[in-house]
């Protein structure tokens, strides 16, 4: 299929550094994951249960999205709708003038990097500070994030520790964890005490009481989102929950699925304003950009159940090696492959339902039960149809004419034997010629065997 | 032309023009009820050691001493208090401060803050603030680098579910902001090893008046 996914893959499985960290971290998380998870008696009834309760989401997504419209006015906050990323942005831009401030501090979003506000903010001339750890190293280094939860897996400390000293140390450091971390806590520090304006994005809202909730661990989204006297929330449409009590069961499934800890160390909800508690201004932005797209098709929807936590990145064979920079995509692994094609349209990253070898791990650990494995598929067909390179239909087509009849089946068999002769050795052909090539670039081909099971059935058998 | 949310809620419309109708939810994970009271108070305390917070048993009439006792430990002169926090686990021995609404800056300068909690959950070792009188503005919990928190025993219950059922009148009834408190700050994005203390208060110290 379209090269982008398997040259990039192959760039960044050359790199054994990379590959190194990725295997490693990978399964750290992972068996962090199942220790957790294996604590619940009732993981399998949680799954059930979350699964559903998107569902139900997406079900009557338009009575949520108004009852959640209704629900943050009531109180005091103001919601905004936005078709796309760029008017999301120019929302976003124009609260920040209409307030007067040039500088933002941030959230780790996804959504925000899907829309690509940081650039847009620019443009205007105002500059986000990323206050996320791994998302500051990131900025401060112009790089892009390479897992969703921990997006900076691929970096180690000796490259924080060189990254920091050329940027933000007030002098040299050592590549200890802990100083790093000081050093990032007092160069933050005191931007968020002059903060006024913060933006985050959500990991739920609930339709019923126009509460917004954060989930973290440094301590970074609850400054955001306290400090500031202006807080901007862009959340995608799909984030919404019906009901308070469905928080109960996401609160246990994401954090154990995503840093395999019992619970992260902060969990900020908040209702439109309080009075002289946090922001007494709160902008709420609802985000469609592809979203509706993907709620019309029946069997792609149910990407829109994601709830970010990146189980499936760390199980996944193909994400394990590669590392997430290979996908070209802000959503990287398994459901970066099925949520990105369908967000931005399968013409636009026809590779990427491709980069799976559909092994199924992605939707034994998925929370919220996403058939990842039949939506890739469900997305190659689409690929297919949108535009297979012409090489390939007609091979198969040719494939189809010559495996639908006996007689051109013995034919070809027979033919096969005498021509892969020059091709074969110790009993596998590792290289093939011209547009072949590429099939056995990465795998080995077993040669078709000198006798065919009819043969031998008719030797043996008579 | 027609607006953004016009639009938005005609194409959600349309996308599900010939939907399935909404699945029923099934509830059969477990809903609260778990380990006696006895066992709640244990749990509790393994889980958030296991986490990186210090805890100590007390006696309900004793809670301001072992304040004063930790603050102390932790060289911690000057504290900020919620103006809610009961009178008698107030510090004796270390200057406690109410607070009058006092900027981030200024809660910069305190070395620690004292306050008491909402919900506390044995089985994920979670503490809830909820902003009400015992506990303060979320800022008092955030910027100071120490936090003493009280949990009285009855506040304990085993489960996120149990949890809830105890939150969502308040969510309902009046929006106050929630946090949930799991551990002190911490980041793991230094090739996975844990550190903690990045942004929120560096150390926790639990206090379970029984």
């Amino acid at each position: 299929m379209s090269g982008e996914f398997r040259r990039a893959a192959r760039t960044a499985l050359a790199d054994e550094r990379l590959r190194a960290n990725m295997q490693n971290a990978t399964r750290t998380i992972r068996d962090r994951r199942a220790r957790a998870v294996s604590e619940l008696p009732d993981w399998e009834e949680l799954r059930d249960a979350g699964q559903a309760i998107k569902a139900d989401v997406l079900a009557r997504l338009d009575d949520y999205l108004l009852q959640f419209e209704a629900a943050v006015e009531t109180a005091g906050g103001q919601v905004h709708w936005a078709r796309d990323a760029a008017e999301a942005n120019a929302i976003v831009v124009e609260i920040a003038r209409t307030h007067g401030i040039d500088e933002v501090v941030k959230v780790k979003s996804l959504t925000t990097d899907e829309i690509r506000l940081n650039e847009a903010l620019a443009r205007a001339g105002i500059s986000a500070l990323e206050t996320d750890f791994a998302e500051l190293i990131l900025q401060l280094d112009g790089d892009w994030p390479s897992h969703i939860l921990v997006p900076a897996i691929h970096r180690n400390r000796r490259e924080i520790r060189a990254l920091f000293e050329q940027t933000i140390a007030p002098g040299p450091l050592s590549d200890d964890p802990n100083e790093l971390a000081e050093t990032a806590r007092a160069y933050l520090r005191e931007k968020f005490l002059d903060a006024r304006m913060g933006i985050s994005g959500a990991n739920f809202g609930v339709a019923e009481t126009g509460t917004i909730c954060i989930v973290e661990s440094e301590g970074n989204g609850r400054m955001c989102t306290t400090v500031p006297e202006l807080l901007v929330s862009i959340l995608g449409i799909e984030k919404l929950v019906p009901r308070f009590e469905d928080l109960e069961v996401f609160l246990q499934l994401l954090p154990r699925s995503a840093t395999g800890e019992r619970m992260n160390p902060y969990t900020s909800l908040f209702t439109g304003v309080s009075d002289g508690d946090g922001p007494d201004e709160l902008h709420v932005v609802l985000l469609d950009a592809g979203r509706t797209r993907v709620l019309a098709d029946t069997i792609g929807r149910q990407a829109l159940h994601c709830i970010r936590c990146s189980a499936c990145l760390n199980v996944c064979p193909v994400y394990s090696r590669t590392g997430g920079h290979a996908y070209g995509s802000v959503y990287p692994g398994p459901i970066g492959a099925i949520l990105t094609p369908q967000l931005i349209g399968v013409e636009q990253a026809p590779s990427l339902p491709f980069a799976s070898t559909l092994c199924g791990a992605c939707y034994e650990v998925c929370p919220v039960k996403i058939d990842i494995p039949a939506v890739l598929l469900h997305l190659r067909a689409r690929a297919v149809e949108t535009g297979a390179p012409r090489q390939e239909r007609l091979a198969m087509a040719l494939a189809g004419w010559l495996f639908g009849g006996a007689g051109r089946f013995r034919l070809i068999q027979r033919l096969a034997r005498i021509c892969q002769r020059p091709f074969v050795s110790h009993g596998a052909i590792t290289r093939l010629p011209g547009p072949l090539h590429d099939w056995t670039r990465g795998r080995d081909l077993r040669p078709v065997a000198g006798e065919s099971f009819r043969a031998w059935w008719r030797r043996t058998r008579r | 032309m027609s607006s953004a949310r016009d639009e938005m809620l005609a194409r959600v419309r349309l996308a599900l023009r010939d939907g399935a109708p909404p699945p029923a939810i099934p509830r059969a994970y477990r809903r609260g009820a778990g380990p006696e009271p006895a066992g709640l108070v244990d749990l509790l305390t393994g889980r958030l050691v296991d986490y990186g917070s210090e805890v100590h048993h007390i006696e309900r009439a004793a809670i301001a001493t072992a304040v004063d006792e930790v603050c102390a430990a932790r060289c911690a002169r000057r504290v900020v208090l919620p103006p809610g926090l009961p009178a008698d686990w107030r510090p004796t021995r270390v200057e406690g401060v109410p607070d009058s609404g006092l900027d981030a800056r200024q809660l910069d300068a305190f070395d620690g803050v004292v306050t008491g909690c909402t919900v506390a959950i044995a089985e994920t070792g979670t503490l809830v603030l909820s902003s009400a009188a015992p506990e303060g503005r979320r800022l008092l919990t955030l910027i100071p680098d120490l936090h003493v928190c009280v949990v009285v025993s009855e506040q304990i219950v085993d489960s996120v579910p149990a949890a809830i059922a105890r939150l969502a009148p308040l969510a309902r009834l009046r929006a106050r902001p929630l946090t949930l408190v799991s551990g002190p700050s911490a980041t793991s994005d230094i090739e996975l090893s844990r550190v903690e203390g990045v942004h929120g208060p560096r150390q926790l110290v639990v206090l379970i008046a029984t």
